[in-house]
């Protein structure tokens, strides 16, 4: 019975496995890159979520024509898209934070860039210590 | 929407007829201009008209909900629920009224702090990523499709994380990055609900959902949407213990984009949520029976004491004011979690009220910030002698957050323990006290250090800032005091938003097409 249930809602099992494996990474990984790899992953496990169970075995795409009666939902497909470049976005603004974040701190490692922040909290004041008077 | 207006002439009418598209369409074709503008204080004045204009057209639509109820606009002419629809009532009006004002009450402070704050080069990329995220967040509280909010909190998020990493030193690049996993985790938990919701409900539009939510039983795919959706945008609102990005995100962020943010970005996630809550859920489900209320009573009560006593620590003003800004989301959802009209009511009044008093807030803190380059406690000694006018303010505006009769923060806290008596939890009503003296001690702490001790350093030679920033500040006070005393408009328009919420929740909001 279990392994029929299994069976029959694998994708959902796959798409669960995907979005805590992705999130573990996020949590457990100090690297700014590895964590950002998890976000990817995390992200992508959803793509699945919405594709799956749009699918219809024996399905076409969806074409209004003669001889074609069962078809996929695209819906899915198009929600995906969008969710898609959102994904890439927010990987590409990742990314170029840790870019840098390298420049500034010559690290990506989460705990050596905390371990520097309260050293340099004085220092980072003196710096940006703007003019009195804007004009 | 034609039976107000039907005097015009046919192209006003016309344009009248897309005022919700425009309500969006404007800044974020604004955004894409500005992007393309080398000069700063060009691309400031184009971000100025548009922060203006936005005002007037939620007005506009709030006065269109209170003269006709729901509007109804199907984007690009694909009719709902099909296609993606743009439904007003009076709470989602509120909400856009909330955003557009507090914009355009910024952009005018805005021009000074960004030419000192911002790089030449990058002033016109600022205010780009500004308009992207007014656009954002005015589209959540306009749409009625579900995924179309999820496109939305995207398009404000992402542009949030590039103005908090341009802020003043390399801290700034690590709280946008925090905040670009937390917030990027947040919009993914919802979208996983959402997709829960489609499998389930086979519809993306809000009204059409809750109607067929209501047909199809309580299953778990639905509680676990449910649970998904609160997670994901608790994630965005900061509702304490998910706060943990706020407080540097608004620290080390541009002064305008704190300013800004502080005001309108975790109101906006609130209202997604409550319409989740109500009009979605709340005709399928009971609200007061299930266990998440007490979860979010519970999470409130600890963001109102354990934020507010976080902020009595803090070494820097911006960020007890982040600590400060935590716990009043506190208040806020605990409004919602009464599930009353006078609960509810005092949650939504307290929205704006806190958006004009935290803006306030920080647009003094950030004035200091300009004449003294930090604000950490030992720069600001003395500063109610060289700065009185800032300093006049922040007292001002400080003693609202306290909520001292006859200020706004005095409203919301009375709705809120009105609703605490009303409910038969009156022991709330104390906390509510209580946790207000705690804002006493952090209020007062500034207070103290401002006004009791010898100016030194730059302090000495600082002075108040130019009209151009004094004014927004002084408009943002007085609508402190203003609304504290004649708190007609604010909070019977509140009362109508929670009106509509509750209205919605009887299965109402799907009903009328």
């Amino acid at each position: 019975m279990i392994f029929e249930e299994f069976i029959n809602y694998y994708n959902y099992f796959i798409t669960l496995f995907l979005m805590s494996s992705g999130l573990y990474i996020v949590v457990a990984r100090g690297n700014m890159v590895k964590k950002l790899v998890g976000l990817g992953l995390f992200q992508t496990s959803v793509y699945l979520l919405y594709l799956s169970p749009g699918k219809i075995l024996g399905g076409t795409p969806p074409i209004l024509a003669e001889g074609y009666e069962v078809y996929s939902n695209p819906l899915p497909h198009v929600l995906i898209l969008t969710a898609i470049v959102v994904g890439v976005a927010t990987l590409g603004l990742g990314l170029a934070l840790v870019v840098r974040i390298h420049e500034a701190y010559g690290t990506i490692e989460e705990d050596e860039i905390f371990s520097k922040g309260d050293d340099l909290q004085e220092e980072d004041n003196k710096n940006s210590t703007l003019p009195g008077d804007a004009k | 929407m034609s039976a107000s207006v039907s005097s015009l002439s046919p192209a006003i009418l016309n344009l009248i007829e897309h005022l919700p598209a425009l309500q969006v369409a404007i800044p974020m074709l604004g955004a894409a201009f500005v992007a393309m503008m080398r000069n700063g204080l060009l691309a400031w004045f184009v971000s100025l008209i548009i922060s203006l204009l936005m005002p007037i057209i939620a007005l506009f639509l709030l006065h269109e909900t209170f003269v006709n109820g729901i509007v109804s606009y199907a984007l690009g002419g694909w009719a709902p629920p099909v296609g993606i629809e743009y439904r007003v009532d009076v709470a989602n009006a509120f909400v856009l009224v909330i955003v557009s004002v507090m914009a355009a009450i910024t952009l005018p402070y805005a021009r000074k702090v960004v030419a000192l704050e911002i790089a030449e080069e990058n002033r016109s990329w600022f205010y780009s990523m500004y308009l992207l995220c007014l656009c954002g967040l005015l589209g959540i509280a306009i749409t009625g499709d579900a995924f179309n909010a999820f496109v939305f909190l995207e398009v404000s998020s992402l542009s949030t994380y590039a103005m908090i990493a341009m802020g003043r030193d390399r801290r700034a690049l690590v709280a946008a990055y925090q905040y670009l996993i937390m917030g990027t985790i947040g919009a993914t938990l919802y979208v996983v609900g959402v997709g829960l919701l489609y499998v389930m409900t086979g519809t993306l539009n809000f009204a059409d959902m809750a109607v067929r939510l209501k047909e199809i039983e309580e299953t778990r795919p639905i509680l676990a949407a449910l649970s998904f959706i609160t997670v994901g945008l608790s994630l965005k609102i900061a509702l304490f213990p998910l706060h943990k990005w706020l407080p540097n995100a608004y620290a080390y962020s541009p002064t305008m984009a704190t300013v800004f943010l502080a005001s309108t970005a975790t109101k906006v996630a609130i209202y997604l949520l409550i319409r989740f809550v109500y009009t979605i859920y709340g005709p399928s489900l009971e609200l007061v029976e299930t266990s998440a209320v007490t979860v979010f009573v519970i999470l409130s009560l600890a963001a109102m004491f354990i934020a507010s006593f976080a902020a009595c620590f803090q070494k820097n003003i911006e960020r007890m004011l982040a600590f400060s800004s935590v716990a009043q989301i506190g208040y806020i959802t605990l409004g919602i979690s009464f599930a009353v009209k006078t609960g509810l009511t005092g949650g939504l009044v307290h929205l704006v009220n806190h958006a004009f008093m935290k803006g306030a807030l920080f647009m003094c803190t950030g004035a200091m910030m300009m004449r003294l380059g930090n604000v950490k406690l030992q720069a600001v000694e003395g500063i109610g002698r060289t700065m009185p006018i800032t300093m006049g303010l922040f007292v001002a505006a400080g003693l609202s957050l306290i909520g001292v009769p006859g200020t706004v923060g005095f409203v919301s806290k009375w709705y809120l323990a009105l609703a605490a008596f009303e409910t038969g939890q009156s022991w709330l009503a104390f906390a509510i006290m209580a946790s207000s003296f705690i804002a006493v001690v952090y209020i007062g702490r500034i207070v103290e250090i401002a006004y009791f001790r010898e100016p030194k350093g730059a302090a000495l030679l600082a002075k108040d800032p130019p009209p151009s920033m004094i004014l927004p500040m002084i408009i943002l006070v007085v609508a402190c005091f203003y609304f504290g005393i004649q708190a007609d408009l604010t909070a019977k328009t509140a009362e109508l938003a929670a009106d509509a919420f509750l209205s919605s929740a009887q299965g109402t909001w799907g009903a009328v097409q």
